[in-house]
């Protein structure tokens, strides 16, 4: 049984395909592991044990009645709550979602369930998530498996953690700074990030939209890949989706694995290894350079010189969005709703709905994006920001006319002790430095676990061209086969 | 308000009137705007949502494409540019009846711009200059309960129905209209009119204005000649053809009486009340909200391909102006009883009249004549009277059968207007048919010769002239009910002297 939980998602898939284990065995081990360690770890806000054991079920059903299995039936998934989910609570970390109950399931979760998969419950983030601890939680901070007492990332620290923990062979994040890249580097885990539209936003709770982008976590670049594969390609509901096929993200995970990289040109990001990063986690990313040159890739430094306007071009957007995005949440329709007492007028109910129902960090984005949305401060902060957006764009392309992929640190540090920069937002704002670009260009990106700085995990990051997902997957997977992945120690 | 207001003529000689027209359409997509949701009017509360146009957490808009095709065929009717590439933008504020608290809308970057109108007043074309159509989503509607006035103020509870939220709305903006001195509100009332009948005749939308598919807001300012323009207000609930006009008209006499004071005119929104044709403040817009608008990021840009407006441009109906000079022409109007027409709002019930197999004259005979007459009298419009070109066709052809005279023509349309049938109906019940039984109507005829032989005397001896008064006394044994013309041919028969 204990077996079962440290299976790759692939594996798991084979052995119910082969009728050698059953979907709810996998489902009850897992629910098992739950059981034992979630107390200490809290990746999940909401297990739907019931949910998990009836779709289990079914699929074993089917595969009784002969039907063809999709790739991943009877995999158990972990589902960051920023996910809408019929019937099932969604909060996105926040109290001014406590205990709604989605009418409708987001796209992503659609597509899984089509695909047989088995969602064990909803993980852990940030409150809305703004963060990069998943300190900022409304229910309380989840823990690093590999050390309790410290963050495992932000904001879908759940999704990573549940990976980690074994609590889970595969889970969904959304990455809008590097909400799951971050995570994945810190949690010895894999994270990606499609390319913006690649992946549909329809049921993804709304922090930036520009820059949201739902994606795949796993312990494994293979089961990445798969889950990408699920999950993507075009959804009519999403105007901002793309409306073609995804990039065969499998067979590049697969090719990746041979570990031969001949012909590959990868360019390190000059800004992003300079003095910003923890000597350890520049000591493995080095190490794994080399690896990677050693399977025949060609490597380079290329300078981006505007990334360095990333982060503040970054807290202009998203928070400029999210104040938009966050005003539906007013207590009249769903949701809390405070101070209803028939003598105070609707005003006074959504501030003290408002007041009551978000976080600290919430409520300073909101202030800043409201401030840098209003007349006269427009063009300064929110159009400017745009200008610096469009800049980036520009490196990227150019740094891709020169190489096939961008490599860099995933994220300045390892996994930091809780409530180190609570007090401080930029310290934890510097956690997103690499990330960020990205997601401002809207490419994809991928964090693989490549070495350990005095015992954590530490990620690489491997950047693409937009709509090349295919090629980090193939970069991340050679890493893979090179460096081996790593076990956090016995819970 | 006790302050007498001036004569409007004295308004007009002292003041320059600019005014401006904001006109909402509620499009007639099947879908709303940004989901797949029905738009029919009226439904049970809240039963035509879905997650997107309710705004629940996660969802997302998808534009409609009939309604961007809709806006484009509006924007070419009325002479605008349509943008290459345009986006949408959030405009945020807090309400209750707008689910996302941001209307997804058009900031700067509407999807048509710089067109005209021409409309007609007195004879007269005035350019309307369009300054930009843009498409938005229309908010759910609140219903303030527990209070006596309906309104915010006393109510216990407040209700929102979000049937109407997400409905495709297009904005249409003038340009301040300049120049038209004392003609503004007949303007103003002009412009409304084409405009509905272009959207019309483009079949994207019912223009109802009384179930607020069509909704005017009015500007109104006035100025000393020569000098620049004044602090405006915004009238809004203007929401008949009559009460565009009466809402100018009234605002420049209230303006007036400011000024003429000493006062000055505070910038405000101010709302129109059909019942006493004043308008009242509403919120004051001197510190004006700001909507931080934005652009839609769930939104792609729009981006029509020049060669499909260029072939919703060429396939564009014929337009109610070139419309109408057919009309004129084939009905053979002077610009004067073309004019008459208009005013009446009879061109098209004449047109349906027409169809149905009425010549042009008795078409419009009727429509200008009594019923137009009836309409004034209950103060309706003449398309709401009660009768339908069918049923006046219907009524012309019994008149032109020799079935109705005249008099009792009108009579039976009375009873049309009043809803009792279908003028054959009416003609039967009421047993109002001309008696065409010549044998009853020839022993009238003789009864009358027998009885007047001195002016049966007088038509014998050539004064054909005389047979009136005959005609006259049979008309009143037949209580009416015989054709004056087979009349006079009988009793001239009678009396062997040819007509």
């Amino acid at each position: 049984m204990s077996d079962l939980i440290k299976m790759t998602a692939t594996e798991i898939a084979a052995l119910v395909a082969g009728g050698e284990t059953s979907a709810v065995e996998v489902t009850q081990a897992h629910l098992d592991r739950i059981a034992a360690v979630d107390d200490r770890v809290h990746a999940f806000l909401h297990v739907d044990t019931e949910g998990a054991l009836a779709a289990a079920r079914a699929v074993d059903e089917r595969r009784a009645a002969g039907e063809e299995l999709g790739p991943l039936a009877g995999v158990p998934v972990a589902v960051k709550d920023v996910l809408a989910t019929r019937g099932v609570p969604t909060t996105v970390g926040s109290k001014i979602l406590e205990g709604w109950r989605p009418p409708y399931d987001a796209t992503i979760v659609q597509r899984l369930r089509e695909a047989g998969t088995v969602m064990l419950g909803k993980t852990n983030m940030d409150e809305f998530a703004m963060g990069s601890s998943t300190e900022y939680s409304a229910y309380g901070p989840t823990h690093n498996p590999w050390d309790l007492s410290r963050i495992p990332g932000g904001s879908g620290g759940g999704s990573a953690a549940a990976l980690a923990a074994y609590e889970a062979p595969l889970a969904i994040g959304s990455d809008t700074g590097g909400s799951i890249r971050q995570p994945g580097a810190v949690t010895g885990t894999v994270g990606a990030k499609p390319t913006y539209g690649g992946t549909s936003r329809y049921g993804l709770v709304a922090f930036s939209s520009s820059l949201d982008t739902p994606g795949p976590c796993a312990r494994t670049v293979l089961d990445a890949a798969v889950l990408h594969q699920v999950i993507g390609g075009h959804d009519p509901r999403d105007s901002t989706s793309i409306p073609q096929p995804v990039p065969d993200v499998v067979a590049a995970a697969k090719l990746g694995a041979i570990g031969d990289l001949t012909g590959v040109r990868l360019g390190i990001v000059t800004e992003f290894v300079g003095e910003g990063a923890e000597p350890g986690v520049m000591a493995a990313f080095r190490e794994s350079v080399d690896a990677l040159t050693k399977m025949g890739a060609e490597v380079v430094e290329v300078s981006c010189p505007t990334f360095a306007y990333a982060l503040p071009a970054y807290y202009l957007i998203a928070p400029s969005e999210c104040s938009s995005n966050l005003a539906r949440f007013d207590g009249v329709r769903f949701g809390l709703r405070v101070g209803d007492d028939g003598n105070r007028s609707l005003e006074e109910v959504m501030s003290l709905t408002r007041e009551a129902g978000f976080g600290p960090e919430v409520k300073r984005r909101i202030m800043i994006g409201t401030y840098a949305l209003s007349s006269g401060y427009y063009d300064a902060y929110y159009g400017q920001a745009q200008k610096v957006r469009t800049l980036i764009t520009r490196d990227f392309n150019a740094a891709f006319e020169r190489v096939d992929a961008l490599i860099s640190p995933t994220t300045p540090s390892v996994a930091f002790p809780m409530g180190a920069r609570t007090a401080d937002p930029y310290q934890m704002y510097l956690a997103d430095l690499y990330t960020i670009p990205t997601n401002l260009y809207g490419g994809p990106g991928i964090s693989v676990p490549c070495g350990l700085s005095e015992g954590l995990p530490v990620g690489l990051q491997v950047m693409a061209p937009t709509m090349a997902d295919d090629r980090m997957y193939r970069v991340a997977a050679a890493l893979e086969s090179a460096v081996g992945t790593f076990t956090p120690p016995a819970l | 308000m006790t302050t007498t207001l001036p004569a409007y003529d004295e308004v007009v000689a002292r003041y320059e009137p600019v005014i401006g027209l904001e006109t909402h359409v509620e499009l007639g997509t099947n879908t709303k705007m940004f989901c797949g949701c029905p738009t029919d009017f009226g439904g049970e509360p809240n039963t035509r949502v879905c997650p997107v146009c309710l705004g629940l957490p996660g969802s997302l808009p998808v534009a409609n494409k009939a309604a961007i095709e809709a806006i484009i065929r509006i924007g070419l009717a009325l002479n605008c540019s349509i943008a290459e590439w345009c986006r949408f933008a959030r405009k945020n504020y807090f309400y209750p009846d707008m689910p996302k608290n941001f209307q997804i809308s058009q900031y700067d970057e509407p999807i048509c711009v710089d067109g005209f109108l021409d409309v007609e007043v007195g004879g007269e074309t005035v350019r309307i200059e369009i300054e930009r159509v843009h498409l938005e989503e229309d908010t759910g509607k609140t219903l303030h309960v527990g209070g006596a006035t309906g309104r915010i103020h006393g109510a216990t509870e407040s209700l929102v129905d979000y049937n109407r939220a997400g409905i495709p709305l297009v904005e249409i903006v003038t340009k301040p209209i300049t120049g038209t001195g004392a003609l503004a509100p007949d303007v103003a009332k002009a412009y409304v009119a084409e405009l509905r009948d272009v959207i019309r005749t483009l079949g994207v939308s019912d223009v109802r204005m009384e179930e607020g598919s069509l909704r005017c807001d009015v500007n109104t300012s006035l100025n000393l000649p020569g000098a620049e323009w004044g602090t405006r207000t915004e009238t809004k609930n203007v929401n008949s053809l009559r009460s565009v006009e009466r809402a100018v008209r009234s605002e420049m006499l209230r303006q007036a009486s400011v000024l003429d004071a000493g006062g000055r005119i505070t910038q405000e929104t101010r709302h129109f009340h059909e019942d006493t044709g004043d308008t009242t403040p509403g919120r004051s817009k001197e510190t004006a909200t700001d909507y931080r608008y934005f652009p839609e990021p769930d939104l792609v840009p729009i981006a029509p391909d020049p060669a499909w407006v260029a072939e919703l441009k060429a396939a564009l109906p014929e337009l109610p102006r070139v419309h109408r000079r057919r009309l004129q022409e084939q009905w053979g109007l002077s610009d004067l009883d073309m004019q008459s027409v208009l005013n009446a709002g009879a061109v098209e019930l004449i047109e349906a009249t027409v169809a149905a197999g009425t010549t042009p004259a008795a078409a419009r005979k009727w429509w200008l004549g009594e019923l137009s007459r009836r309409a004034n009298e209950s103060g309706v419009e003449l398309a709401e009277i009660g009768a339908t070109p069918a049923q006046v066709a219907e009524l012309q052809g019994l008149v032109d059968a020799g079935k109705l005279n005249d008099k009792m023509a009108r009579t039976v349309l009375e009873g049309v207007v009043d809803g009792e049938g279908s003028p054959t109906e009416i003609m039967t019940n009421r047993g109002l048919e001309v008696v065409s039984d010549t044998g009853a109507l020839t022993a009238a005829v003789d009864e009358a010769i027998a009885a007047n032989p001195g002016i049966a005397d007088k038509i014998r001896s050539g004064k054909v002239a005389a047979v009136g008064a005959l005609v006259g006394a049979v008309m009143k044994t037949t209580r009416g009910q015989a054709d004056a013309k087979t009349l006079r041919e009988l009793i001239l028969e009678r009396l062997g002297v040819q007509g």
